[in-house]
């Protein structure tokens, strides 16, 4: 089943048109992952999918967006919009807190005070992040204090503990080691078994060992779409193969 | 970093067509050692396993290299793959070339009734698949490849004609069972061959098209 369908999606920052005709349907329980060269269009098209580029100054989007068959650009209220639809970021942003802190904070905002209830969340959400063994001891210290794959880690307990549908990872190894990578990697495998995923990466070949479906991007549009293995196997279009194998981008 | 790898590429492509040369010309020596009974062919044709044996093992080497530095993906992932799986079906040849060499000379020497006309055919066939499945490789053509698949019917057909006539030998004459027996096996030997060259055509149609079937 389908989580996300885009329909002849168009994307304008004002003159500039950055996404052209996309239509694309990521299922339900699978990694979705969106590879091109930087400028493509690839990020803008997944901080479309919880409406991140509204705040952009002349974004205008055309198209249709449908979670659930649900339209994110009809009457969709936008903090419904992105507490199913989370999102990690590049450089992880936790926040200048405890631990423990960083995840209770969304379940807080959405009006959970008990505390056995945020203790509850906390702990649940750091184990399905695979951090809970490193953390549970640390849980009052700073969260800045944690290296750059436990704070990457941290953000995705914390993504998690409002409990999500949909997780968007905008290059979320790029600026980790190749072990916390791994852990990310196969943390990304595990948790598809209860989210859908939807990842942007440079790194082909983690596209490669993590996605069941891959989209390459060139210049706003969406020159391909299919299963992981035949993109990297067999690709299509001459563009896709030309990317892939290093010729251009 | 491309232009490294294209490099690596065109080196292992020739190093597969040389490959494909000299088990080409030890299979027509094994045809030549059928139809002539050539005994220093058979000599020449000893080294010449050697030496396809070691360009099987620098090729396989050159494959597992590229596959771990370039990680090789869409048609240098099927190229490189391909390259792997060919080069167990050229050395598979090589051998039977060899073994089917020798076996002629073990009936030349001892029988000269031994009616060798369909094996002769069934050698002429499977060269000929084998150049064909190396020239399809080669030059890339698919319909070339898919030519070399189609003509596996002839050389099966003949493999059942000397099936029928060994039978026939044995039956004539009980003191021809060892050549008999050998003549079995050079024409089971002939027909791998063929079966060896279908494989390379399929992984040439592989190597183009992501798809071993045509």
């Amino acid at each position: 089943m389908d989580k996300f369908t885009i329909d002849k999606m168009n994307l304008y920052y004002g003159k500039f048109h950055a996404l052209k005709d996309v239509t694309l349907h990521m299922p339900e329980n699978k990694i979705t992952a969106f590879i091109g060269p930087s400028g493509c269009g690839k990020s803008t098209l997944l901080k479309s999918l919880n409406r991140m580029n509204d705040l952009v100054e002349g974004c205008k989007i055309t198209g249709d967006i449908r979670l659930d068959g649900e339209d994110i650009y009809g009457n969709m209220d936008v903090n419904v919009l992105r507490k199913r639809v989370g999102m990690v970021f590049q450089k992880a942003n936790p926040f200048p807190m405890s631990v423990y802190d960083n995840i209770a904070f969304g379940p807080r905002t959405h009006g959970i005070k008990s505390k056995r209830e945020l203790d509850r969340i906390v702990e649940e959400s750091l184990r399905d992040a695979a951090i809970w063994d490193e953390l549970k001891d640390r849980l009052k210290k700073s969260a800045l204090g944690l290296s750059g794959g436990q704070q990457q880690r941290l953000c995705i307990a914390r993504a998690l503990a409002v409990k999500p549908e949909v997780l968007l990872m905008d290059e979320a190894t790029s600026a980790l080691d190749p072990i916390s990578t791994g852990k990310i990697e196969e943390l990304c495998l595990k948790l598809k078994d209860d989210y859908t995923i939807i990842m942007v990466t440079h790194n082909m070949q983690q596209a490669l060992r993590v996605s069941d479906n891959t989209a390459f991007f060139l210049l706003g549009e969406m020159v391909e779409y299919n299963t992981t293995d035949a993109v990297f196997s067999s690709p299509k279009d001459k563009r896709t193969e030309e990317y892939i194998t290093g010729r251009f981008g | 970093m491309r232009e490294y790898f294209d490099l690596e590429l065109a080196n292992l492509n020739n190093r597969l067509i040389g490959m494909g040369t000299l088990v080409e010309k030890a299979i027509k020596d094994a045809v030549e050692m059928i139809t002539n009974g050539n005994e220093e062919l058979l000599k020449a044709a000893r080294e010449q396993e050697e030496v396809i044996n070691s360009s099987e093992n620098k090729i396989q080497n050159q494959c597992i290299r590229l596959l771990l530095h370039q990680a090789p993906v869409a048609a240098d992932l099927r190229y490189v793959s391909s390259a792997l799986k060919m080069i167990t079906d050229l050395e598979r040849i090589g051998d039977q070339a060899i073994d089917i060499a020798e076996m002629t000379q073990y009936i030349r020497n001892r029988s000269s009734v031994v009616n060798m006309t369909h094996i002769q055919e069934m050698a002429e066939q499977a060269a000929k698949m084998v150049t064909l499945a190396i020239d399809a490789f080669v030059k890339k053509d698919i319909d070339l490849a898919q030519t070399v698949s189609r003509s596996d019917d002839v050389i099966d057909g003949l493999f059942d004609k000397v099936k029928n006539e060994t039978v026939e030998l044995i039956h004539s004459n009980k003191e021809l069972g060892c050549e008999a027996i050998d003549l079995m096996m050079i024409a089971k030997y002939l027909e791998r061959i063929g079966d060896h060259a279908v494989n390379i055509a399929e992984w040439v149609a592989f190597s183009i098209t992501g798809s071993r079937e045509f």
